[in-house]
C-alpha cells in the first residue's frame, strides 16, 4: 500500500506556552547546565536579558506540544509503534525569557517513502508575544515498514 | 575574531546520566513516552532497556557548543542533528567536535555524541556566535 501523502502542505493552528522561571530551572538542572543566568534574575539582567532566559534546547518544551495534534491527525496516519525520531533542526532567533508567551504553529513539509521507510518532515515556527520569531524547528520522523 | 581555526577540536563534554535521569528529563521536557521511563515496557517492545530521550542527548550537544561562548544561551544560532544508535542511562556520553568553518565571530562545528563505539548523535552541525 503506498504511503498516504494527503497531509503534505497542511498547517495546524498554534498552541501557546507561558514560559516560567521554575520550568527553566528544572530543564537546566536536568541537562546539568549551570550558567547562573538560568537560575537568578539578577544575573540574567546583568547579562542583558529581560528576565531569566531559557537554554536554547528548551525549545522542545514550548514547541513540542504543537506536534501532538499533528501526529494524531488522521490525514497523517502515522504508525507510532514503528516510529523513531530521525533528525532535528532548530534555528534560533530572539532569546526566550521567563514571562514570554510563545505561540507555535506546525506544517507538514513532506512525506516520502524511501527503502520501505516513511519519512515525515514537519516544521514548527514559534513566535513570542511581540510577534518575533524565537525558533524554527524541523522534525523528521521515520516509520519503519510502511 | 575567534581563536578557533578550521580543524581545531573543541573541548569535549563527558556526562554519565544516572539511572533516574530519563525520569527527570521526562518531567522537565514533558515527554513521558514509556520507552524512556519504564524498563519493563521498553523490554516488552524489544529494546535492551529503557533508553535516553534523543532530545536529551541533543541538549548535551547544544550545551557543549554553547560552552564555546561561555554558555551564553544567545550563542547557539542553529543546530542540526541525526539520531542514530540508542542512548543508554548509566553509560558515559562523550560529545566531541571539530571546527568546520570560521566566518568572523561565527563558527560552524561538526559534532558527534558517542557512548563507547556507538554514535548516538551523528552529523550534528552547530552554528555558534562567539
Amino acid at each position: 500500500m503506498p504511503i498516504k501523502t494527503d497531509a503534505i502542505g497542511k498547517e495546524w493552528p498554534g498552541t501557546t506556552y507561558q514560559v516560567g522561571r521554575e520550568k527553566i530551572k528544572e530543564y537546566a538542572n536536568a541537562l546539568g547546565i549551570d550558567n547562573p543566568v538560568h537560575f537568578d534574575v539578577e544575573a540574567a539582567r546583568a547579562a542583558g536579558f529581560r528576565d531569566v532566559p531559557a537554554p536554547p534546547m528548551f525549545a522542545v518544551v514550548y514547541s513540542g506540544p504543537a506536534l501532538g495534534p499533528v501526529l494524531f491527525d488522521p490525514e497523517v496516519e502515522m504508525n507510532f509503534a514503528a516510529m523513531v525520531h530521525g533528525g532535528q533542526v532548530f534555528e534560533w532567533g530572539e532569546p526566550v525569557c521567563s514571562g514570554d508567551e510563545i505561540t507555535t504553529t506546525s506544517k507538514c513539509l513532506s512525506i516520502e517513502e524511501k527503502d520501505g521507510k516513511g519519512f515525515y518532515v514537519f516544521e514548527t515556527v514559534s513566535v513570542n508575544q511581540d510577534g518575533a520569531e524565537v525558533v524554527r524547528g524541523t522534525w523528521t520522523n521515520i516509520v519503519r515498514g510502511v | 575574531m575567534s581563536d578557533l581555526n578550521v580543524g581545531d577540536a573543541v573541548p569535549e563534554l563527558s556526562v554519565t546520566p544516572d539511572k533516574y535521569l530519563p525520569h527527570r528529563y521526562a518531567g522537565a521536557s514533558g515527554d513521558f513516552n514509556p520507552i524512556h521511563i519504564d524498563d519493563e515496557f521498553a523490554k516488552m517492545v524489544g529494546l535492551p532497556r529503557n533508553i535516553l530521550h534523543g532530545l536529551y542527548s541533543m541538549g548535551l550537544v547544544a550545551k557543549a557548543n554553547a560552552a564555546l561562548a561561555g554558555g551564553d544561551p544567545r550563542a547557539l544560532k542553529r543546530l542540526s542533528v541525526q539520531f542514530r544508535g540508542m542512548g543508554m542511562p548509566e553509560q558515559e556520553i562523550v560529545v566531541s567536535g571539530t571546527v568546520k568553518s570560521v566566518d568572523g565571530d561565527r563558527v560552524v562545528v561538526d559534532t558527534v555524541a558517542q557512548q563507547g563505539e556507538t554514535a548516538i548523535i551523528k552529523n550534528a552541525t552547530a552554528e555558534v556566535q562567539l
